[in-house]
């Protein structure tokens, strides 16, 4: 896909998250700084109420960006946003999409979401992107 | 307890000085599954016209500014319930890309404090402006979201 055949409406390539693994959790930890146990300790996150340990969402906006990335150099996106309005639990295997909602003065605005298996949205995301 | 807004917007967070290196940077991008070369190898990286590794598009947050000890204590220090708060909202306004190798300083301050849900849901956003000596790199919010389960009785 090209950026200059873009349209509104167009829907991006989706992206399969594998099953989130602790592992992967107590990578993202290390990775992103953030080691708030009820993302990687299963005692604390119960602790505090929780099935278990749960994604950290700033995880869930890294595997979104990917749907951006790989369409468009980096360079190109001039913001990027995400509420976060579900929790991901550890093995969740989200999905990741993304589509074009406008085309105005060569950008385009990009409506992403992130959506557990069982449907349930989690992180509803947006982004401007340059496709002049 | 809520937030005086007044006092919460007047108080100032420490500036975080922080050195992009490659090594987390391509710990980063491996975590989120990236697998655009740009992100790992030098050579594919200036190729496709980057002088080094780029910083992905979520890295600028809060990996920089939780690389600190006490990575929250500007919420507590600000008058707000740490122990409360979630991660509701992230905002990304970009000006530059930001490459391996560059020493940026992360200042952050409190921009809004607002209730919703008759009392029940407290937010507050911090801004950080990421600053490549005067040049201005990014703009974040992180909005988080504090639970006051007592509005709801």
């Amino acid at each position: 896909m090209t950026i200059a055949n873009c349209t509104v409406g167009m829907e991006l390539p989706p992206i399969k998250i594998q099953p989130i693994s602790r592992k992967l959790l107590a990578l993202f930890a290390g990775a992103s700084g953030n080691y708030q146990p009820v993302h990687i300790d299963s005692d604390a996150a119960k602790a505090k109420g929780n099935d278990d340990v749960f994604t950290h969402g700033m995880l869930s906006m890294g595997f979104l960006e990917r749907v951006l990335t790989d369409w468009v150099p980096q360079e190109r996106v001039r913001s990027y946003k995400g509420r976060f309005v579900a929790r991901v639990p550890v093995h969740a295997e989200p999905v990741c999409t993304g589509k074009i909602i406008a085309i105005e003065g060569g950008l385009a605005t990009v409506e992403l979401t992130l959506t557990l298996a069982d449907g349930k949205v989690a992180l509803r995301g947006e982004a401007v992107v340059d496709i002049s | 307890m809520y937030m005086d807004r007044e006092k919460a917007l007047a108080y100032k967070i420490e500036p975080i000085p922080f050195e992009v290196e490659r090594w987390q940077l391509r710990f980063f991008a491996e975590t989120i599954g990236q697998t655009n070369p740009v992100y790992f190898d030098l050579e594919a990286a200036r190729r496709a016209g980057h002088r080094d590794l780029p910083v992905p598009l979520t890295f600028l947050s809060n990996s920089v500014e939780l690389s600190r000890p006490n990575p929250m204590s500007w919420l507590h220090d600000a008058g707000g319930d740490f122990y409360r708060c979630t991660h509701a909202e992230q905002h990304f306004k970009y000006h530059a890309m930001a490459y391996a190798g560059d020493s940026l300083m992360l200042q952050r301050k409190i921009v809004d404090v607002y209730v919703k849900k008759g009392g029940a849901l407290e937010f507050v956003v911090k801004q950080t402006d990421v600053k490549r000596g005067d040049e201005l790199i990014a703009e974040v919010l992180f909005v988080g979201g504090i639970r006051h389960p007592e509005a709801l009785k």
